[in-house]
């Protein structure tokens, strides 16, 4: 399934979790890929690691030091991608640099070749981005993600959501990934969200660490996104399958119950 | 200060400079990077601030610099030598211009709070001066690294009220500075400025810290008859370069040269030498030339000058160097610690490190007699001390 057919479904409360693709082992891709699709993670965001992660928080930019360290490469995690066979929706999450010194079209070809449907580039803002990319994303069935903050303007908003196809990543607050606690303060930006009639949908993402702050985006939206709380956890697990299924359990507790 | 500028040389209306520039920046700073982007033109040619700025440099910083010309200097290159002394700048350096000017920017759009990153300790040094003038908080980060190399700059910028972060990620040095200064911003987007130290970053920042600089060729222009033949700086991300080359840039017949660190060798793996040796990428979010592996991972550069070891340079400086407009050379840590040694020898002036670039590069050029040769004289080398003890066996 491609990410644009998940957020056309009627399902709610997805959950979207956030790897490092070379964290913690070169090759654990082709374990967590397989094991999120089990545990009933609902999307996938792959994370390409780069050297200066400006919009990352102290996890991210550590799994991206290790992963770097232990020899990832863009060309390697479309590798991995091909050895590993999933039907869970997959994103890619990037800095602009990684994908130009890979070369944008061909990024987009191995992005449709290896099941990829959508794509987020923090630093590409939407006017470049329309500018300059946006025919061959669409030419290759990839939807790019846009990020929205509490600081956006109404007409920014709008402007945003017209240009987007699967989902709108809603930043829970002014800050860089995983460094503040809970996303509870976030409650009337997100209502803003919820009324403002954006013909796209949107999941809220940074700083999404436990069952309550999950159940508390799935309130206002489509669902939420979790990445440095989830590779915290599996920083301390030997078993990735086995810690992947507890995390996702652990997260879902709330709309379970 | 022209609002207009129409020149091959400038930035267009999309914050590129032909190839180069852009603002390449997350959404979560899209509200202060285009407002700064909207407003920072009207503030620089408004009547208010260009008054103050005047004022503080005139009477705070010491302004206009001398233009010297250097007989001992000329007599061994074969012809006529002016040294623009920005050493001579309160706080030893022209990273001042651009603090002080940026701050009133700050205050102008009503931020309370100023944030900087530093490599030597310069722009730190600089921002902290500024803050501690108009009563503003300032926070600068460093590398760890740098923290420990550059002790008395750390101090200085404590003494001056300032709070000093250390930068932990990555190498620990000023790109890794440079990336802690942004993720700050991100955080603190409604009451945070962001001093950006060089001609680097997000548009419109090259465009303003140019302008901010381009007193030093205004400068010389009043103070030289006519025009010079040679304008030679040394280019880290390269503000005092083109302040130097600024008013300069429309006269063909003045020949611009950049110097970039080359280290222990363009070709050693040990180099700053960005121009010669980068391609086409993305840092703190400009489009420009970076050091970078065929992955797109950025490359630690290496140079005995804490200033000029960026792995990038100014975007500016990229197009500058695409159109043929200016000519960039390198000079290697060693040829640099020899020419501070014959300025101060020759005319009694310790230059920095970073200064010492542009100086030994002359031993490169062909001049005739009747040529006149400026060098931005951008730094004075108290700072630098320590390492010409050490390397030079003082």
């Amino acid at each position: 399934m491609t990410v644009t057919e998940l957020l056309q479904s009627p399902a709610k409360d997805l959950l979207n979790i956030y790897f490092t693709a070379g964290y913690p082992h070169l090759d654990s891709l082709c374990e967590l890929l397989p094991a999120l699709e089990a545990a009933g993670a609902d999307l996938v965001e792959i994370g390409i690691p780069y050297s200066d992660p400006l919009s990352d928080g102290p996890t991210i930019q550590q799994s991206s030091a290790h992963a770097l360290a232990n020899g990832i490469s863009l060309e390697l995690i479309f590798k991995q991608l091909e050895e590993t066979t999933t039907q869970i929706p997959k994103v890619m999450m990037g800095y602009f640099n990684t994908v130009l010194q890979f070369g944008f079209e061909r990024f987009c070809q191995r992005c449709a070749d290896t099941g990829i449907s959508g794509v987020i580039l923090p630093d590409l803002p939407i006017e470049l981005y329309l500018d300059r990319y946006a025919s061959l994303f669409e030419q290759h069935g990839l939807s790019n993600i846009f990020l929205v903050t509490p600081e956006t303007p109404a007409d920014r908003l709008h402007y945003i959501d017209q240009h987007s196809t699967s989902f709108i990543y809603a930043v829970s607050s002014s800050s860089t990934t995983g460094v503040k606690a809970g996303i509870q303060d976030a409650a009337p930006y997100l209502k803003g969200l919820q009324t403002a009639k954006l013909k796209t949908p949107f999941l809220v993402g940074f700083n999404i660490a436990s069952p309550k702050d999950f159940d508390f985006a799935c309130q206002y939206a489509r669902g939420g996104i979790i990445g440095s709380a989830f590779i915290r956890y599996l920083a301390k697990q030997n078993d990735l399958h086995a810690a992947t299924t507890q995390f996702v359990q652990h997260i879902r507790q709330l709309q379970l119950s | 200060m022209s609002t207009t500028v129409l020149s091959p040389f400038q930035v267009d209306q999309k914050g590129f400079y032909g190839d180069f520039g852009g603002a390449f920046i997350p959404e979560m700073l899209h509200g202060n990077v285009e407002e700064l982007r909207q407003r920072y033109l009207g503030i620089l040619a408004s009547e208010s601030f260009r008054n103050q700025f005047n004022e503080l440099l005139h009477q705070y910083v010491g302004r206009p610099t001398p233009l010297y010309l250097a007989p001992r200097l000329g007599a061994h290159h074969g012809t006529t030598i002016y040294l623009k002394r920005e050493d001579l700048c309160h706080t030893g350096a022209h990273k001042i211009n651009n603090a002080l000017g940026q701050l009133l920017v700050a205050r102008e759009l009503g931020k309370t709070r100023i944030i900087a990153e530093t490599g030597a300790g310069q722009h730190g040094v600089a921002t902290a001066t500024a803050c501690a003038l108009l009563g503003m908080e300032c926070v600068v980060y460093m590398g760890a690294r740098d923290i420990q190399r550059q002790a008395p700059n750390v101090a200085r910028m404590r003494m001056l009220g300032a709070r000093v972060e250390p930068a932990t990620s990555g190498s620990q040095t000023l790109k890794d500075a440079t990336n802690e200064a942004i993720r700050d911003w991100i955080n603190h987007p409604e009451t945070t400025h962001y001093i950006i130290g060089s001609a680097v970053g997000p548009h419109p920042y090259p465009d303003m810290v140019a302008r901010l600089q381009a007193i030093i060729s205004a400068e010389i222009r009043q103070q030289l008859d006519g025009l010079p033949t040679h304008i030679v700086a040394c280019v880290g991300g390269g503000s005092n370069a083109i302040g130097a080359f600024y008013h300069f840039l429309d006269e063909p017949e003045v020949q611009l040269v950049g110097v970039e660190a080359a280290g222990l060798g363009v070709d050693s793996g040990k180099t700053a030498a960005t121009l010669a040796l980068g391609t086409q990428g993305v840092l703190h979010a400009s489009l420009t030339k970076v050091l970078q592996t065929a992955d797109g991972q950025v490359v630690e550069p290496h140079s005995i000058s804490a200033g000029l070891d960026y792995p990038g340079i100014g975007p500016q400086h990229a197009h500058l160097e695409a159109v043929k407009r200016v000519h960039y050379g390198g000079v290697t840590d060693q040829e640099a610690l020899d020419a501070a040694r014959q300025l101060s020898q020759l005319e009694g002036i310790i230059p920095a490190l970073e200064t010492a670039h542009a100086l030994a590069y002359l031993e490169k050029m062909n001049f005739r007699r009747e040529d006149r040769v400026v060098i931005n004289l951008s730094g004075r080398g108290d700072k630098d001390l320590d390492t010409y003890m050490q390397h030079l066996a003082l």
